[in-house]
């Protein structure tokens, strides 16, 4: 069912080289597949310096040295409205798998999310990590990935006071959100664990590990094997 | 051929135009606070526009030369001597081996760029070298560390000098209180009393102004605005917090947030904005987009043509 989906978007000038597209007045599955369309048949667009998509908009930053204003909008408002919509949601989503070393030793909030829900860590681990998120938004830091959503039983709210500094890694949920720190930030959500892997290389090609309206899941590994993979105990 | 930090001063930063194409996965766009005093510094010196220069904030800085070139000032006044001889922004100098150039503290505006014939040599990191502290990237070591003492700063030395200086009708006026905001999709949610209030009320710079965004204090607008699902904040965004007190986000802001947004501020008000200090004063102005295309053209237009 695609009825919050505005279609084609609305296109609303921010100033005079910002455009906001709005797809949609709730968070959807459906309208988060649009937006990664739109998001790609724009990114081909000449004079567009940067799109920003997250849940249901997308900024759209064009160059305005060398180009008109009148002709970049209207390339827009045609480009964005330009997805076949049957297509959508039949697309293979890119998929990310991220190995989690959940612990209380790397996850100093499991055993207090596990009280809080009244639950085992067993399974807040299990609820965790046996559901596929979404990439609805990138923010508060680069890379940072906003992953939705989180099975009812373990939704907490943020920690009363954010910790000074997350370690590199942390695996961490707030509300109907999950997320991995990608560099060593202060932070409000509560630890669960903490991956071995890198999510962003600024020096790869890939740059960063997720990108918004790919596919997250968390595979739970062994202490041992978060060590082999390069995966570091220390850090608060 | 290299500049040698002396004195590392508060805060001077290697800056291009910014970082751009990244903002997907969250990197910020960096890039000279004050762009018109930016693009003025390498038109001086005849240097591609998005040549590498110093933006040096407050002042304390203090350079050595290794080498001749030309080098251009621009932006706040801070005071600046050349050998202890006072110079002028807005103009061209010739440098030579030996030289020490100094910024002091500023006597009008905030933020000073000094620029070099060529451009300073960095290597760039994803496509920019602006140096963004926050996020660790950029700069002269790539890392987003802000210059400090012992750095040398390279170039390629000339001994090629042209007298050139900034038309006295191009200046921009530092003590212009009025910033120039456009009205965003959000502006029709505020009520009538809080957009005449916006409009109409004096603000105070607060002592919480840098590089990422300017807080704001003076009249409460918008208290009773929920806030929005998280979207992409552009160059200017004026958000209002539960507090009702605008921060205006500039180049270092976070790429998403969640705060409803009564308008943007212009590349050349925020210019203007950016020279201020905390405890000065400014009032908004509303001006179309229209308005705003026309006056970004005409600041483009005289550069070019003076180029």
């Amino acid at each position: 069912m695609i009825a919050p989906l505005i279609y084609p978007p609305q296109l609303d000038l921010v100033s005079d080289h910002a455009c906001l597209l709005t797809f949609s007045k709730v968070i959807d599955d459906t309208v988060a597949d649009v937006i990664a369309q739109v998001t790609k048949a724009l990114r081909t667009c000449e004079g567009i310096i940067d799109l920003v998509p997250s849940y249901t908009t997308l900024l759209v930053i064009f160059d305005t040295d060398h180009y008109d204003r009148f002709k970049i909008t209207n390339k827009i408002k045609s480009l964005s409205a330009s997805v076949d919509l049957n297509t959508i949601g039949n697309n293979e989503r890119r998929e990310v798998i991220i190995p989690v070393y959940y612990d209380p030793e790397v996850g100093p909030d499991l055993e207090e999310v596990a009280t809080q829900c009244q639950l085992s860590i067993e399974d807040v681990i299990r609820l965790h990590s046996s559901t596929r998120y979404r990439a609805f938004a990138i923010g508060f830091s680069p890379g940072f990935a906003f992953l939705g959503n989180t099975p009812e039983a373990i939704r907490m709210p943020r920690k009363t006071t954010p910790r000074l500094k997350v370690p590199l890694g942390s695996v961490a949920i707030a509300e109907q959100q999950t997320a991995v720190y990608p560099s060593i930030t202060p932070g409000g959500w509560q630890i669960l664990g903490r991956t071995p892997i890198a999510l962003v290389d600024w020096q790869s090609e890939s740059l960063a590990l997720i990108e918004v309206g790919d596919m997250v899941r968390f595979d739970p590994i062994t202490r041992d094997e978060f060590l082999a993979q390069g995966g570091q105990l220390n850090g608060f | 051929m290299a500049f040698k930090v002396i004195q590392p001063g508060m805060l001077a930063l290697l800056q291009d135009l910014g970082r751009h194409g990244y903002q997907h996965l969250g990197i910020t766009s960096g890039g000279p606070m004050d762009e018109l005093a930016f693009r003025w510094a390498n038109a001086l010196l005849d240097n591609d526009s998005n040549a590498a220069q110093i933006e040096i904030t407050f002042g304390m800085f203090t350079l050595e030369a290794q080498a001749s070139t030309s080098i251009a000032i621009t932006g706040a006044d801070l005071r600046a001597t050349l050998n202890d001889k006072v110079i002028l922004p807005w103009q061209t100098y010739p440098i030579h081996k030996g030289d020490v150039l100094a910024f002091h503290q500023p006597r009008f505006g905030l933020r000073a760029y000094l620029a070099v014939k060529g451009g300073f040599l960095a290597q760039p990191v994803l496509g920019s070298v602006a140096t963004v502290m926050r996020e660790k990237l950029g700069g002269l070591t790539g890392a987003g560390d802000k210059l400090s003492k012992g750095n040398l700063l390279p170039f390629h030395a000339t001994t090629q000098h042209q007298q050139r200086a900034v038309p006295r009708l191009a200046l921009p006026n530092y003590d212009q209180v009025e910033i120039d905001v456009v009205t965003g999709y959000q502006f029709k949610h505020f009520s009538g009393l809080d957009r005449a209030r916006f409009f109409s009320s004096t603000y105070t710079l607060s002592q919480h102004c840098d590089r990422m965004g300017y807080r704001l204090t003076g009249a409460a607008v918008g208290r009773d605005q929920k806030g929005i699902i998280s979207e992409g904040i552009a160059y200017g965004a004026i958000q209002i917090p539960s507090d009702g007190q605008p921060i205006v986000l500039l180049r270092d802001r976070q790429t998403i947030g969640g705060y409803p947004k009564i308008g943007c501020v212009t590349n050349f008000s925020g210019a203007l904005l950016s020279q201020k200090k905390p405890d000065d004063s400014i009032g908004f102005r509303y001006i179309s987009v229209d308005q705003a295309e026309r006056e970004r053209h005409l600041q483009m237009a005289r550069i070019h043509q003076w180029r």
